[in-house]
Parts: C-alpha cells; sequence; structure tokens
C-alpha cells in the first residue's frame, strides 16, 4: 500500500476526524473568544487585575500540551477522557493570543483621540464601544487568527486522550510506525490551519477600518 | 481669552479644569453660574466645545460622522444633523460635497484642524475651548487659520478660551491676555496694553517678538 492509498480508501473516515476536529476548534475557540475578549475590556480599566490574568494565560501557553491534557483528565467535572477535556485545554491555549491582543489593541489608540471622545461627553461605555473597540477592531482579529492556527494544530494532540478528530490517525500511524496513516492526519490538519489563516486574514482585511 | 505661558505653566491643566476633565482640588471653578461638580460631567463637556492639536478626529469616522457627533450623542435626528454638519463645514470653510464622506487620513493637517473645529461646534456650545489647535501647523497654514480663525470667533461671539505658547497668536486672537507661571496668573491684560505690563515672564516673551537673523550662515 502505497502513501496515498490510504488516503483514498479510508476518505470517508478522514473527512468525518475532519468535521470532529473543526467542531473541537470552533467550539474551543468560540468559549476562548468569549472569555478573552470581555477579560481584555475588563483589564483595561484594572491594573492589578491585568497582571494577574496575562501571567495566568502566559502560564497556560508554557506548558506543554500533552502535559495539559493529561493534568485535566483527573479533574473532577471538566476532567476525563473525551472531547469535553480536550476543549477546555484548547480554551486555556487560546486565551493568551485573544486577550493580549484585545488589550494591546484596545490601549494603542492615539491618546489625542480618546482625550477628544472625553472631551465631547462621551460616556465611559461610548468610548468603549464606538472608539476604542472599532479602533482596536483589526488587532483582535490579528490574535483570534493566531489563536485559531495554533488550536488547529494542538488539537490534533487531543486524540491523545479520546477526543476524536485528525490526530487519531496521527497516533496510529506513529503506533503502526506507517507514514501513510501520519499523513492521513498531518495532511488535512496542516490545509485547515492554512485555510483558517487565509480566510481570518481576509476578515481581518475587510473589517480593518484603516 | 488667551492663556499664554510656557509648556508646564498650567495653561492645559486650566483649560481642563473648565470641562470637569480635572476636577479642582481646591476652590471652584464656575461655568455659567453653577460650579463644575455640580454639573453632570457628560451634560457640560457637550455644552462646551473642545479643539486639541492635531484636532484628535476619529479616524474611523468619516468628516460628516465626526461633525455630527455631539449632535448625534444627543440624539438629534438624522435629517437635522446632516443640516448642521453641512453648515458647520461652510462655517470653517470647507466644502461639504468635497469632504463631507472623506476619512480623516485623507484630509491636510489644516483642513484636519477645520474639521475639528466645526466638530467642537457641533451642538453650538456656548463656550469653546481651544488648546494650541493651530501647534502642529506650518507656519504658512497656520497663519491662514489664525486670521480666519479670528474672523470667525468675532461672528460667532461665543466665550473662546484659547490656549498658546505662541505670543503673536496671543496678540492676534485675543481680547485678553492671560500670562501664567508655575500654575499662577502673574499677568492679564488687553493685547495692546501686555507688553508694557512689568513682569520679567511678560520680558521674556516679549522678547521673543525680536528675530535675530545670520546665526546660520
Amino acid at each position: 500500500m502505497t502513501r496515498w492509498t490510504f488516503m483514498v480508501t479510508h476518505r470517508s473516515e478522514i473527512w468525518s476526524a475532519t468535521l470532529d476536529h473543526i467542531a473541537l476548534v470552533l467550539i474551543a475557540m468560540s468559549i476562548a473568544i468569549v472569555i478573552a475578549v470581555p477579560l481584555g475590556m475588563i483589564i483595561v480599566q484594572h491594573p492589578a487585575l491585568r497582571t494577574f490574568s496575562l501571567g495566568l494565560a502566559s502560564v497556560f501557553q508554557t506548558i506543554p500540551s500533552l502535559a495539559l491534557f493529561g493534568f485535566l483528565i483527573p479533574i473532577p467535572f471538566i476532567g476525563g477522557i473525551g472531547p469535553r477535556t480536550a476543549i477546555v485545554a484548547l480554551v486555556l491555549y487560546a486565551l493568551l493570543p485573544i486577550l493580549r491582543n484585545t488589550y494591546v489593541g484596545l490601549t494603542s489608540i492615539d491618546p489625542a483621540v480618546l482625550e477628544a471622545a472625553e472631551a465631547m461627553g462621551m460616556t465611559n461605555t461610548q468610548i468603549l464601544t464606538r472608539v476604542r473597540l472599532p479602533l482596536a477592531l483589526g488587532i483582535i482579529l490579528a490574535g483570534i487568527r493566531t489563536a485559531t492556527v495554533i488550536t488547529i494544530g494542538v488539537a490534533t494532540i487531543a486524540a491523545a486522550i479520546g477526543a476524536g478528530g485528525l490526530g487519531t490517525f496521527i497516533f496510529r500511524g506513529v503506533a503502526m510506525v506507517s507514514d501513510a496513516v501520519i499523513l492521513a492526519g498531518a495532511i488535512p490538519a496542516a490545509l485547515l490551519a492554512i485555510l483558517a489563516d487565509v480566510f481570518l486574514a481576509l476578515i481581518e482585511r475587510r473589517l480593518r477600518v484603516l | 481669552m488667551v492663556l499664554l505661558g510656557r509648556s508646564g505653566s498650567g495653561k492645559t491643566t486650566l483649560l481642563r479644569l473648565i470641562n470637569r476633565m480635572l476636577a479642582p482640588s481646591n476652590g471652584q471653578v464656575v461655568v455659567e453660574g453653577k460650579s463644575t461638580v455640580d454639573w453632570d460631567a457628560i451634560r457640560l463637556r457637550r455644552h462646551i466645545g473642545y479643539v486639541i492639536q492635531e484636532a484628535g478626529l476619529f479616524p474611523h469616522f468619516t468628516v460628516a460622522e465626526n461633525v455630527g457627533l455631539v449632535p448625534k450623542l444627543e440624539k438629534w435626528d438624522s435629517a437635522r444633523i446632516a443640516e448642521r454638519t453641512d453648515e458647520l463645514l461652510r462655517v470653517v470653510g470647507l466644502d461639504a460635497k468635497e469632504f463631507a464622506q472623506r476619512r480623516p487620513a485623507q484630509l491636510s493637517g489644516g483642513q484636519r484642524q477645520r474639521v475639528g473645529v466645526a466638530r467642537a461646534l457641533g451642538a453650538d456650545p456656548s463656550i469653546l475651548l481651544m488648546d494650541e489647535p493651530f501647534g502642529a501647523l506650518d507656519p504658512v497654514t497656520r497663519s491662514e487659520l489664525q486670521h480666519e480663525f479670528s474672523e470667525l470667533a468675532r461672528r460667532l461671539g461665543k466665550t473662546i478660551v484659547f490656549v498658546t505658547h505662541d505670543l503673536r497668536e496671543a496678540l492676534l486672537l485675543a481680547s485678553r491676555i492671560v500670562l501664567l507661571q508655575n500654575g499662577r496668573i502673574v499677568a492679564s491684560a488687553r493685547p495692546q496694553e501686555f507688553l508694557r505690563v512689568d513682569h520679567p515672564e511678560v520680558k521674556a516673551f516679549g522678547a521673543t517678538l525680536h528675530t535675530v537673523s545670520g546665526a546660520l550662515a
């Protein structure tokens, strides 16, 4: 069996693993965005919370992904074997790029613009929603893009704790010492990452205001 | 009225006390018979126009949206805002057809500053605060805007507090020049009499009017 015939003969299995993979990434990214973007807005106003949350998010990033999956398994409610644990780990990984870019985007705005906004009699909420957020949108999206690409890669490791996805082939291939099987997981994962990157870059360009 | 002084003399601080971007730690600032701390800060600021150096226009808004901002915050209906925006652009000498839909990045420094003035006049405030509005412009544009603005100020009949460190600008625009030094008023006079005030800081500013030529061959 050559390298490529495996992919052809197992195409429906690969396709369903790809869909599982996309589902893992989409769920994890949605949760990470819902946590990190508002948190980024909050830490603009609260310096104490800023150091803590950016620090904590950085710590998650430094834990090797396989170890993080392992650590989570024994924890009650979020742990165990399966996609739920994997999603928790993926969320923890995706937090930092989104959180940091949200914070940087919101704080790197021309001070003269913010001074004018305040002097025009805009309330803090209006300054946030009509000035800071629109101007930070491009940078926030760049963070989401980085996080998505990372998550697609890390999600392959989620197969190690029984979460399914394209990593299943990679781990199976490693066990079987078969390039063909490894590539059946690795190539679709790489393509997904590239497609996501290009697609999000397009959105970013459309929404960037300047 | 023009507030004159060196950097750090307290001109901008004084200006920001008027629209309560700062609250006084001592004493009180009275606007229209009411202390600024008794005003609702948001109401007060929409009631007072504010122009700063480099204009601080919102880069993601068009010129029209910038100028119509305060009326929009005040929930005017859109027809009235459009009408007001056109009118204000005319007041500051910009053709509404040509400029209304541009973004600030597509304007020259002088045009941006005109839009800044138009925006400050948005909801017809009775007071206008200006913090070195022409400071970042090239000398020729600055001089044009100063002369136009002096005309405009006469027509508007509003209370204008104008901060500068340029004595020429002060002499050209002021009905009264107030000189600040280290946070204190050291002189206050009409422009015709200002240079005769006997104070070392007045003399120091007076000296800036004399040009020395030929130092660079």
